[in-house]
């Protein structure tokens, strides 16, 4: 992400003065319907956020089990290492006295792998917005304030962000972890803290072209306040481009957060994609091909993290038209 | 290299040592003004306080604040990383020095590889443009780029490792090779060695073609367009050789930014690769450590980690400023 951004600004074809402007509300909606009508991928990317978001909120109605609890079978055994049914012949039952309609089998102390996953897509939704949210948020401002005072807030401000971009990303994740009891909102704040360098930097240099216009001195002449400036006036011309991290950051978040849950430093009873991948990781799935197990919690971080990307995209295509062509 | 240039380099260079001051400084509270003691997972119920705190006046935490931080500093100059609570009679510095050279290999290897598929197919896309082509092989980079790396590494490990044994799937070498590797020489000459890098090597530059890959092909598309590509048509080269020697020469200059930031980057971001994988570097002992609640080695594999970013963003941004002659001219207005 963070050479993303590095690099991203020095694309010839994102130079700002390309950067077309929205400066009302109405003319930011417009933007925002036109990336979904324009980009039939980014259109793709909200529908996998849709639906997804829906399988989250009725997690606990489409989930057939519970997802932490082992499953026992009518004589009290475990049920253990369950094959999905459409996998298991009729003599590969672990006891008798069940009725496999597991459709993706159990883990190996007899957790329902299904109901996992549908449970999973609610801390990836989770963090993946409200990082997104933070980010984006942090990055506006910091980009706002930084662009329209100049001088030392500008420097202290760059500064910081400096720092923050000599800050290794997972390792900062893994050492604050070590401090603060394991929480998926431990992505959250570790994204908020550093990744609004990015949003920041490209933030302020929009802000430093847009603040050169006639209607910003129009509006301080009629005497508005810096913060009205700041707020009314300059803000909704850069939101798309909030929009276009913001998208970016989900992506980001998500993939985080399988990562460092991969590694071990999630909340065990939160369960979560990243969570069941080092769960089948650390119980030997591999070794036993339990395909069933490992491919669907990564197929569902791949497509939620593709459609973070796709909704980037269909901003970058809006925003910068010179990369539209391409 | 002119004077502005130069005043340039140095402004940068003492920029970045601030950089590295700061995020040194942070560290060094994370780890003090920590709600637990460091020593908490160490002393034992069964201590005296005698016992305590001499454990606590061994590494020097029973100083006021100000001189630990003094101390902290003065030691890091020296480069001296304390001792680990975990191995016993091992320096920080001992494990972080023979973990390196392990991540550097894995993350070079893989840099190369990913840089050298990635200009290529950025070639070959944008000369494709529009064909079906095109649109698969960028779709199929996007989705390498959504992928979990350790999910990749997964799935390979699955195949190649245990379905169809071809390859080993953990560590650098078994313990009877290892044994008589006396130097890193002897290392990088074993073909165990690179048997065991495959894999890894595989997974990451699969996960880093892709920006090069994307870069790349922006940067042809933009370049083809210009006046002098067209007039080296006109002029009757052939499209290889416009392609090649005309395009692809002054489209790469970005990409070789982004490969300087990419080595700091990577190495940092190596973490997940090297748990998937037990690869002995840099990244597994700070998921190690901070497992063992093993602070010394943790603050200091961070802080190698960090000295390596803050140390190639200098890097890229020097070669930006000699690459791009306008960004050693802005400089010069500003420090003058």
């Amino acid at each position: 992400m963070q050479q993303e951004a590095e690099v991203r600004e020095a694309l010839p074809g994102a130079a700002p003065a390309q950067f077309r402007q929205g400066s009302t509300i109405r003319q930011l909606w417009e933007t925002n319907s036109e990336v979904f009508q324009r980009d039939k991928m980014a259109l793709f990317g909200l529908c996998v956020f849709a639906i997804f978001a829906i399988v989250a909120i009725f997690a606990p109605q489409i989930a057939p089990n519970d997802p932490l609890t082992p499953l026992k079978n009518s004589n009290g055994d475990w049920i253990k290492d369950a094959l999905p049914y459409w996998l298991a012949q009729p003599g590969d039952d672990l006891a008798e006295g069940y009725t496999n309609t597991f459709l993706l089998g159990t883990t190996n102390i007899g957790r329902d792998i299904f109901s996992q996953l549908i449970h999973g897509s609610r801390s990836a939704l989770l963090v993946g917005f409200s990082a997104a949210a933070a980010v984006a948020v942090i990055g506006t401002v910091v980009g706002l304030l930084a662009g329209y005072y100049g001088g030392w807030v500008d420097a202290i401000l760059m500064r910081a962000a400096d720092v923050a971009f000599g800050i290794p990303f997972i390792p900062f994740i893994i050492v604050i972890s070590a401090f603060l009891d394991p929480s998926i909102w431990n992505v959250v704040v570790a994204m908020a803290v550093l990744l609004w360098r990015d949003t920041g930097r490209v933030i302020r240099s929009q802000v430093l072209v847009i603040k050169e216009q006639a209607f910003v001195s129009a509006a301080r002449v009629s005497g508005a306040s810096d913060l009205r400036i700041i707020f009314v006036y300059i803000a909704p011309s850069i939101l798309p481009l909030s929009f276009l991290y913001g998208s970016f950051a989900i992506a980001w978040a998500i993939l985080t957060e399988a990562s460092v849950s991969f590694l071990g430093f999630s909340d065990p009873e939160t369960i979560s994609w990243g969570f069941m991948l080092q769960d089948a990781f650390n119980s030997l799935a591999l070794s036993r091909e339990a395909f069933y197990w490992i491919v669907p919690p990564g197929l569902c971080i791949m497509l939620t993290v593709m459609a973070g990307f796709f909704i980037g995209r269909g901003y970058e295509e809006v925003l910068f038209p010179r990369l539209r062509r391409m | 290299m002119s004077r502005g240039v130069a005043y340039y380099i140095l402004g940068r260079f003492l920029q970045s040592v601030m950089v590295l001051w700061i995020i040194v400084t942070l560290l060094f509270l994370l780890f003090r003004l920590a709600p637990s003691n460091p020593l908490a997972s160490y002393i034992d119920t069964t201590f005296t306080k005698q016992q305590e705190a001499a454990l606590l006046a061994r590494f020097g935490l029973d100083k006021p604040l100000g001189e630990q931080y003094i101390i902290y500093l003065l030691n890091l100059l020296k480069l001296d990383l304390g001792d680990t609570f975990s191995y016993s009679g091992k320096t920080v510095l001992d494990i972080l020095g023979a973990d390196l050279p392990n991540t550097i290999y894995l993350t070079l290897t893989s840099l190369l590889l990913a840089y050298a598929v990635g200009v290529l197919g950025g070639i070959a896309m944008a000369a494709l443009r529009g064909s079906l082509v095109e649109r698969v092989g960028t779709t199929f980079t996007l989705m390498t780029r959504a992928a979990p790396q350790f999910w990749v590494g997964m799935l390979l490990l699955t195949f190649f490792a245990f379905q169809w044994k071809l390859l080993p799937s953990s560590g650098i070498g078994p313990p009877m090779v290892r044994y008589r590797w006396e130097t890193e020489w002897d290392k990088l000459l074993s073909p165990v060695f690179w048997r065991h890098m495959i894999l890894p090597t595989f997974t990451l530059a699969l996960y880093l073609h892709g920006l090069p890959l994307l870069l790349m092909r922006s940067n042809m598309l933009e370049v083809l367009d210009q006046d002098y590509v067209t007039m080296s048509r006109l002029a009757g080269y052939s499209e290889w050789r416009v392609m090649i020697q005309t395009a692809a020469r002054n489209a790469m200059l970005p990409v070789l930014t982004a490969l300087t930031l990419g080595i700091g980057y990577s190495i940092g971001g190596n973490v997940v690769i090297e748990h998937v994988f037990s690869w002995p570097g840099l990244g597994r002992t700070l998921v190690r450590a901070v497992q063992q609640a093993d602070y010394p080695l943790a603050q200091g594999a961070f802080f190698l980690i960090a000295l390596i970013i803050v140390f190639m963003n200098f890097i890229a941004d020097i070669l930006y400023s000699l690459l791009d002659p306008r960004v050693g001219a802005s400089a010069q207005a500003q420090v003058s």
